[in-house]
């Protein structure tokens, strides 16, 4: 079985995950530019998206898998406009780095109005990306973080209303959004979005009720990660999940499209994104 | 003996809430997802009378008593008598 991570942390991960990941067949990994436990000055910023483009990759080739990442300031240090703006001014130089897929994980963490403010500019910078592009360039890809408990169902809609806003100049099917739990899936797949869910301890779903989401809203435009960063979190918990699904019946085509072929689809809207989706042909 | 009704540690009800609401939350939510699967599933009229599964309906309810001794009770719906 061969899997992508679509969201991993590995800024915060050692080797021995980086090993690990591809002892377990994942042959690529995404990460979104998030917070690192504390506020970080600007130039902090431009350091860490350093990080992410230049050593991240080079950390995870050492275990053949590619590395992809892409860039944002993250909802929970939206607070401060003035660092903001210049945190976002960095941005478009990084987004055309060779293994950028785009920008995230933007979004919402208390829903407030400043946040709301920055979600909008980071979505407004990846629409303008499409100008820099060769003529018929769509936006940016754009993967969005919703926020925790009693706070998610609230700035989902939020999220979704300000994508709406932006009329026809946001693509959903350009879109993932995060970290969907039961009260969520529906609103992001019906507007159609892609949706990811996040096994996570306590905080997010389990490896049981995301087969269950799986089973009720459809494999289609749904990926799975683990979210693993510096916190209590695993990136084998996206594995479970497919043995969970094995474990009830479900074939190796719709695992396989679940756990490697639908990141593969979405991020393969950026060309810098190599892995093709792959078929099971039994031998003649 | 007598179930002592000890403090835990130090703790005041308000820590106690702290540390462990979001564990309780996650629990709740699981078991709401199981009880929505099995009623996914092929056969879930037939399960309905299932001791088991009536077993986590009066769990249920023992849980919303108002004094203590919850898990001691649970425990003791799940036993042979
Ligand atoms: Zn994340």
């Amino acid at each position: 079985m061969f899997f992508i991570d679509p969201h991993i942390h590995m800024v915060s991960r050692t080797m021995a995950d980086y090993e690990m990941l591809a002892l377990s067949g994942v042959v690529a990994v995404s990460e979104p530019a998030f917070w690192a436990g504390f506020d970080r000055s600007p130039a902090g910023f431009v350091d860490y998206f350093r990080q992410l483009t230049e050593f991240e990759p080079r950390r995870a080739a050492q275990f053949g898998i590619q590395h992809y990442s892409w860039i944002c300031l993250n909802p929970k240090e939206a607070e401060d406009l003035g660092k903001a703006r210049e945190v976002l001014a960095e941005i478009p130089k990084f987004l055309s780095c060779p293994s950028v897929l785009g920008i995230g994980e933007i979004g919402l963490n208390k829903n407030t109005p400043n946040e709301a403010k920055v979600f909008q500019q980071h979505v407004q910078i990846a629409i303008d990306a499409a100008s820099q592009g060769p003529p018929g360039s769509k936006h940016a890809l754009i993967l969005i973080h919703t926020p925790h408990l009693e706070d998610k169902l609230k700035g989902t809609r939020m999220i979704l209303e300000m994508l709406r806003d932006f009329g026809s100049a946001i693509d959903p099917a350009r879109v993932l959004i995060d970290h969907v739990e039961e009260h969520t899936i529906e609103l992001v797949k019906d507007a159609g979005y892609w949706a990811g869910m996040t096994i996570y301890p306590i905080s997010k779903a389990t490896p049981a009720r995301a087969v269950d989401m799986i089973e009720m809203y459809g494999p289609q435009r749904l990926c799975v990660n683990a979210a693993a960063d510096w916190g209590i979190s695993d990136p084998l918990n996206t594995h479970r999940t497919m043995l969970e699904a094995q474990r009830r019946g479900h074939q190796l085509p719709e695992l396989l499209q679940v756990f490697h072929n639908n990141p593969a689809e979405f991020f393969g809207q950026n060309p810098k994104f190599t892995v093709k989706p792959l078929t099971v042909q039994p031998a003649a | 003996m007598q179930m002592s009704q000890t403090s835990p540690g130090n703790l005041t009800a308000a820590d106690v809430l702290d540390a462990y609401f979001l564990e309780a939350r996650a629990r709740l939510i699981e078991l709401a997802a199981t009880l929505d699967r099995i009623d996914r599933a092929a056969g879930s009229q037939a399960v309905q009378s299932d001791a088991r599964l009536k077993f986590i309906h009066d769990s249920l309810q023992t849980l919303q008593r108002t004094q203590p001794g919850r898990a001691k009770a649970v425990q003791e719906l799940y036993s042979l008598k």
